[in-house]
């Protein structure tokens, strides 16, 4: 599974701003982090705006500030700003298209993507956080002493 | 062994603000924030967590019907004998009682620890977590979950686990924010035509 480029991005942007709610963020801080071009990541943050999850503040110390509800805002309200995940809808012109084995084939790919858009759905900025958090945390000390 | 009786006192504030269930996870909250989530004040509420009785399940009962519209008494009634009889901690049936004068069931828990199930090392199991809808917010879920994980973890067991259907985003998100990740197995069904 792979997502494209500017739904990693979006999703990273609403991670930074989400760290800090009180404070606006530079599209360059977040490019900076990331190792992306301003660029590609300014046109990001439109979309992300245009939806009306993040809002800019201009002026000094003005930059990005993300304006929606971290537990309730899912990976997959996001994505969907940038892909369109699941089926695509039947494409007449398909090698195979109307064919039995085409239709099974049907059913495997369905049900990858119910997988794929239940755990999309399913995990909250929030819970994305909290995700962040426990891979930083050191590792608990198992209790087995060493001889 | 005989589980005593925890209280816990939940805060739901206006948005910005957390609501935590006082058990020791403060800023951790078992619920989401609703639409209604937008009034401004603070709402108190305590509740009692407790193993379950037998006078509680005509409650449970009435729980369950209104969230999954199905009356199961006989259901109820044999889970609550057959985790009275298990050893414990094997069954544990927790409720969450309010501490008022009502005394109103808010919610409850059930679990097992069942060992080598599908080749799997003993892990504790929650079959069923029902809360109030009027108390959602209240951290009610995270408390019975938190209470349960705290009985299976004291019965030595380093893992808990649950199912869940994939369209029932409710639940799903919940037992997300609480750090449940997927699992290794795949549960695979067939129709018996």
């Amino acid at each position: 599974m792979k997502l494209q480029i500017a739904s990693r991005l979006g999703i990273f942007a609403v991670l930074e701003l989400t760290k800090q709610p009180d404070r606006q963020m530079t599209v360059a801080e977040i490019a900076t982090k990331y190792g992306v071009s301003t660029h590609h990541l300014a046109k990001v943050m439109h979309v992300l705006g245009r939806a009306g999850l993040v809002r800019s503040v201009r002026g000094a110390g003005g930059g990005y500030q993300f304006c929606g509800n971290a537990r309730r805002m899912t990976l997959l309200d996001i994505i969907e700003l940038f892909e369109a995940l699941g089926p695509q809808g039947s494409d007449a012109n398909e090698p195979g298209r109307g064919t039995g084995e085409a239709g099974a084939l049907d059913i495997v790919l369905g049900e990858i993507d119910d997988t794929v858009r239940s755990t999309f759905g399913s995990i909250t900025i929030a819970t994305m956080q909290r995700l962040v958090e426990r891979g930083r945390a050191p590792p608990v000390a198992t209790g087995h002493p060493r001889s | 062994m005989k589980r005593p009786a925890t209280r816990t006192k939940a805060q739901s504030r206006s948005p910005g603000l957390r609501a935590h269930a006082g058990s020791g996870q403060a800023g951790r909250s078992a619920t989401l924030p609703s639409e209604g989530d937008s009034q401004v004040g603070v709402r108190k509420e305590t509740f009692l967590l407790r193993p379950a009785q037998r006078d509680d399940m005509a409650a449970v009962t009435a729980l369950d019907k209104r969230i999954t519209g199905l009356a199961k008494p006989a259901h109820w009634l044999e889970l609550y004998e057959r985790q009275r009889k298990a050893s414990q901690p094997a069954g544990i049936f927790l409720v969450a009682i309010e501490e008022n004068a009502a005394h109103r069931l808010l919610g409850f828990i059930i679990g097992e620890i069942r060992a080598w199930e599908f080749g799997s090392a003993p892990c504790g199991w929650v079959y069923a977590l029902s809360v109030e809808p009027d108390s959602r917010l209240l951290g009610v879920g995270e408390a019975l979950l938190e209470s349960i994980a705290g009985e299976f973890r004291k019965a030595g067991v380093g893992k808990m686990r649950t199912m869940v259907t994939r369209d029932n985003l409710l639940p799903m998100l919940f037992f997300r924010g609480e750090g449940m990740m997927a699992g290794p197995y795949i549960q695979l069904e067939k129709d018996l035509r």
